[in-house]
């Protein structure tokens, strides 16, 4: 869900705009195609609401992985298929990889619609994006038993709630990020404990946080420490009166905010230049800011953080399933692992990488923090989809496009 | 060599009779002509219009991001709620202010170039006008990016000599600047060709009959210069409108625009019918500008 603006945050920054461009150029074509698509009857209903059983729960999975079928096609964010881990795959499968990039959690929950329709194999779907996948029954569970990397993934990533459903898998986790309160060591003494330095006044004018309605969950995590008469216990599970809550912190942080940021590179030169103290960041932007010697450090707060986590998910109709299951297992070794942490800036989901990652860049393990224990994972909580149906089986919760809507208010 | 020559006098034959036939039905001449154009524009231009407009009638399934075709108003209801009104009203406002201050800017400039400028130095200055639009858009907003944020020349400037830092970066001035800057030669290049379609005669006439310098200007060269301006302000006016980029690269805390409303609803929040009635709205503030535009002659100066 990161907005495709602020996705790939080493590619250039012409690049990204002009992605964005493309973007909306591409849902300009996404209207027209599901438009015309529709008038001419070609879409069948979906079980869009469906209750809390995902449709494909009961498909079969494969007991064993079967010849290559030479092709694989992927939907994946931007700096998830690099030359230099597909190039040798190609060589050691034979499965020839093709890529649509996708600039939005929803882009890709779009070009999934239908299992796939037959044209992708795999999506490398953020949290976000997740449930609505396997509500919408557009991915099937795979066989954990082909995975040999599986065991030593971080457990919080073996069965998480939002790629994992009553025992099934739907997918297999990749790699992730916490969300982390970054701040300026020349205005604060030590590390800030709490979140509550984003909604100080005493910051008025030196603030800023992530453009992405996701970061109400943000607010609903402080809330759920600062406020807990509200009762908050999940931020994505969200009843109306706790996200109006949420909300309103929101609104009142507004007139505190100096911008809110698209790309990860419009903070990188806000606390560069001075102009904000003090925000929300990935580490990737404290890792440049530390490089370029910035004085600046990060933190998680006592309240814990939200955090992204991505999964390659198998899609209902995937043409090619060998290939997909090879890939599976291709990118969670060691050192594809490791590669694409480096590149992207972000941590493995497979313990074993840490040390290829410092043979590559030195340090580059603990900067994200992928062998840290346990209990610091706990306390992030991961992105998944905000839906109408609570964890609780009521459907009382706030939906994500009330979500989407709300920014705009916040935002103005 | 005879053996060739046969069938290609044939052939000509063939082209001749052809020509022919276009030649006396004149209706089939034009229909052949007119048809793959108008098929383009038709298919390409107008139908991806007429899809968006019905898009905009239609809702979207949340958990499945698909459309669901229920006919509905929900999506223009909503905009007349005062989050949406506040942005449209932002981003007219915006735009006017950088169509009037780049009229000012352009006016003594164009005029300059077109009556009082040598051949040679009219050419160096039409290069320097049209010189910012070989570089790329970005470059030129990120390069006003390093003049007014903290730290930047501006703040250095003028803090040096004692005026202190206004620190205008990200904020709706740095918007307002910015696309002044960038939509400039839009503005100039129209007001001159009008002003440079002014007989001499016209002024000599003006001042014949006693009208000074300052009179002549504006009684004469104004309202001939107006179509110009207009024309201009069509291009300044509408591409501020439409613009997304540069409030999202140089915008502060309330700088959302129209355009960056439809962009997070096509790509963060997947909301396609909303973001299609939400570009309804500057389709229907163009219409009326353009309407108004026509009024004033503005297309005759383009």
């Amino acid at each position: 869900m990161r907005a495709n603006l602020s996705r790939a945050a080493r590619s250039g920054e012409h690049r990204r705009v002009l992605a964005a461009l493309g973007a909306v150029a591409t849902g300009a074509a996404m209207i027209a195609v599901t438009v015309t698509s529709g008038l001419a009857g070609a879409t069948t209903p979906r079980s869009g609401t469906a209750g809390l059983t995902p449709p494909e729960q009961g498909s079969p999975v494969p007991a064993s992985i079967g010849k290559g079928e030479g092709q694989l096609d992927l939907i994946a964010w931007e700096g998830y298929a690099q030359p230099q881990w597909v190039k040798p795959f190609t060589k050691a499968t034979g499965c020839a990889v093709s890529v649509k990039y996708a600039g939005s959690s929803s882009e890709m929950v779009s070009l999934m619609a239908n299992g796939g329709g037959g044209q992708y194999d795999l999506v490398s779907a953020s949290g976000d994006a997740d449930l609505r996948l396997i509500y919408g029954g557009d991915v099937k569970p795979i066989n954990m038993k082909l995975m040999p990397s599986w065991s030593s993934f971080h457990p919080f990533l073996q069965s998480p709630s939002f790629n994992t459903i009553n025992g099934k898998h739907y997918g297999i986790s990749y790699e992730f990020g916490p969300n982390v309160l970054l701040y300026s060591t020349k205005a604060f003494k030590s590390a800030p404990t709490s979140w509550s330095v984003l909604y100080n006044k005493k910051y008025s004018g030196q603030i800023t946080v992530p453009d992405n309605p996701i970061q109400i969950a943000d607010a609903a995590l402080y809330l759920s420490k600062s406020k807990p008469s509200l009762g908050i216990t999940d931020p994505y599970e969200l009843t109306q009166t706790q996200f109006n809550a949420a909300v309103s912190l929101m609104k009142s942080e507004h007139p505190l905010i100096k911008k809110y940021w698209d790309l990860a590179s419009q903070e990188i030169s806000l606390f560069q230049s001075g102009t904000t103290v003090v925000g929300a960041a990935w580490p990737y932007q404290t890792n440049t800011l530390q490089a370029a010697g910035a004085k600046v450090a990060d933190t998680i707060p006592s309240q814990g953080a939200t955090g992204w986590a991505d999964t390659w998910m198998l899609a209902t109709k995937a043409p090619h399933p060998n290939c997909a299951y090879k890939w599976m297992q291709w990118v969670t070794t060691p050192k594809v692992q490791a590669e694409e942490a480096i590149y992207f800036g972000e941590t493995p989901a497979n313990t074993q990488a840490c040390a290829i990652m410092n043979s590559l860049q030195k340090g580059s393990c603990a900067a994200y923090h992928a062998n840290a224990p346990e209990s610091y994972f706990n306390t992030i909580k991961f992105w998944k989809t905000p839906l109408a149906q609570c964890g609780n089986g009521k459907n009382d919760c706030v939906p994500f496009q009330q979500w989407a809507s709300a920014w705009t208010q916040i935002t103005g | 060599m005879a053996e060739s020559a046969r069938p290609r006098a044939r052939q000509s034959d063939g082209v001749a009779r052809i020509n022919a036939a276009l030649w006396k039905r004149a209706w089939l001449r034009a229909t052949l002509t007119l048809t793959p154009p108008l098929a383009w524009f038709l298919v390409i231009y107008v139908a991806s219009l007429v899809v968006m407009l019905v898009t905009a009638f239609w809702t979207v399934n949340p958990l499945a991001n698909t459309l669901e075709h229920s006919w509905t108003l929900a999506n223009f209801r909503t905009i007349f709620t005062s989050t949406y009104l506040t942005i449209i009203g932002r981003t007219v406002v915006i735009a006017a202010l950088v169509t009037i201050t780049d009229a000012v800017i352009a006016f003594p400039f164009a005029f300059f170039m077109a009556r009082v400028a040598g051949p040679r130095s009219r050419r160096i200055l039409f290069s320097a006008v049209l010189l910012p639009l070989w570089a790329s858009y970005l470059a030129r907003v990120y390069a006003w990016i390093a003049i007014l944020q903290k730290g930047g020349v501006l703040n250095w400037t003028l803090g040096h000599i004692g005026l202190g830092a206004p620190n205008l970066g990200y904020t709706n001035v740095a918007i307002w600047l910015v696309f002044s800057y960038i939509w400039l030669p839009f503005m100039i290049v129209p007001v001159y060709s009008a002003l440079e379609r002014i007989p001499d005669s016209y002024l000599e006439a003006s001042a014949d009959l006693g009208a000074r310098n300052w009179r002549t200007t504006l009684r004469i060269v104004l309202p001939l210069a107006l179509p110009g301006v207009v024309a201009g302000s069509i291009f300044t006016f509408s591409l501020t409108l439409g613009d997304f980029i540069t409030p999202i690269l140089i915008g502060g805390a309330s700088s959302n625009f129209v355009g960056n409303v439809i962009y997070s609803n096509i790509g963060t929040a997947g909301n396609l019918p909303f973001a299609a009635a939400l570009a309804v709205v500057p389709i229907v503030i163009m219409s009326i500008y353009l309407l108004g535009a026509r009024a004033l002659g503005a297309f005759e100066a383009l």
